[in-house]
């Protein structure tokens, strides 16, 4: 009951203060600029601060196509982020591929790493990614984002094999 | 603009230069591969012509080409699995005499070779090498002929017109979602 509530508690920490990794490839990355800029400004819900390290943040947003080319680059920038974790997909390309149906382009960043909000849009509107941005606040506080559920179900294992032993 | 410059050519090598066309103010010259180098190196030195600056050099895959409309006598038929089947072009301009001419190669599937043009004009470095990744046009006498934008593990040449236009080679997926969820 109290690591309910502890958890909890933690939850309403992370969601208003995520620290940003902007993995921009594309266009979008103007779209990005004017979310993050005064005029829509991410700041507003906690997000304002893009760390140009991975290991210092904990929202992944990927602004623009992935190449094959890209994948091991980025499947290594999200293992080297802090856990807990948490992926938003910015447009259509990261999200699906969009309109690139070739031999460069990847079907979309779930094909390497699990994403936790999609945002569709070539680009999207910055409303949109604001949008995005609470539902992942929401989905934080709930505590059902990947990474989250993915140390649950560590923490019950390693339970599990205590008891075993 | 540059005929003055396809004329220089024809006298000086003869049957080296197999056709020249002139369109909307291009000229351009088909030259027998053999020649190439020796014709490269003489629009480059010669003090008349100066060709200084490289500007591109790429491919295009002629394997589902056909002639449009009424077919012209000496026109180029289409492409019957025997005839060469890549055409390699260099674009190059005389920044002293404000012109350019485009050299045309033609290789054949079994054998895509030319020799490079890159101990002539460096800038040719990398432009040599998308061609060979994109096309597999392989420059004989270049540096470094590696893959430029593609991963080694990549297989065939995507620009091909018989490369399947969806086949994607991935390097790297996801492996949480096999009996994880």
């Amino acid at each position: 009951m109290i690591t309910t509530k502890l958890e909890d508690a933690a939850n309403w920490g992370r969601k208003f203060s995520l620290f940003s990794y902007p993995f921009v490839t594309a266009c979008c990355g103007m779209e990005f600029m004017s979310v993050a800029a005064p005029k829509y400004d991410i700041a507003r819900f906690g997000a304002e601060f893009p760390r140009f390290s991975p290991r210092q943040s904990d929202l992944l947003m990927i602004v623009g196509t992935i190449t094959e080319k890209q994948g091991p680059a980025l499947k290594r920038v999200y293992d080297q982020m802090t856990e807990p974790k948490w992926v938003l997909a910015f447009g259509v390309c990261a999200s699906t591929g969009g309109f690139y149906q070739n031999y460069h382009a990847m079907p979309g960043a779930d094909q390497v790493i699990p994403v936790d909000v999609y945002v569709p849009g070539c680009p999207p509107r910055p409303e949109q990614v604001l949008d995005a941005l609470i539902l992942l606040q929401q989905r934080i506080q709930r505590g059902d984002g990947h990474s989250q559920l993915r140390l649950k179900r560590e923490k019950i294992v390693m339970k599990q094999r205590e008891a075993e032993e | 603009m540059a005929q003055s410059v396809l004329d220089a050519l024809k006298a000086k090598f003869g049957d080296a230069i197999e056709r020249t066309e002139s369109s909307h103010g291009d000229e351009t010259a088909v030259v027998k591969a053999a020649k190439l180098v020796e014709i490269a190196t003489f629009l480059r030195d010669d003090p008349k012509l100066a060709f200084d600056a490289p500007v591109f050099c790429t491919a295009i895959d002629l394997v589902h080409w056909q002639p449009v409309g009424p077919v012209l006598p000496g026109a180029r038929p289409a492409y019957d699995g025997v005839s060469p089947r890549f055409e390699v072009c260099y674009q190059l301009r005389s920044t002293t005499f404000k012109r350019r001419i485009r050299l045309k190669i033609f290789v054949t599937e079994a054998k895509p070779t030319v020799a490079s043009l890159t101990p002539l004009w460096p800038g040719f470095n990398w432009q040599e090498r998308e061609t060979f990744d994109m096309y597999g046009i392989r420059f004989e006498g270049h540096p470094d002929l590696r893959r430029i934008y593609l991963y080694e593990e990549f297989i065939g040449y995507p620009l091909r017109k018989d490369y399947p236009k969806e086949k994607r080679q991935p390097l790297v997926r996801r492996t949480d979602l096999v009996g994880d969820h």
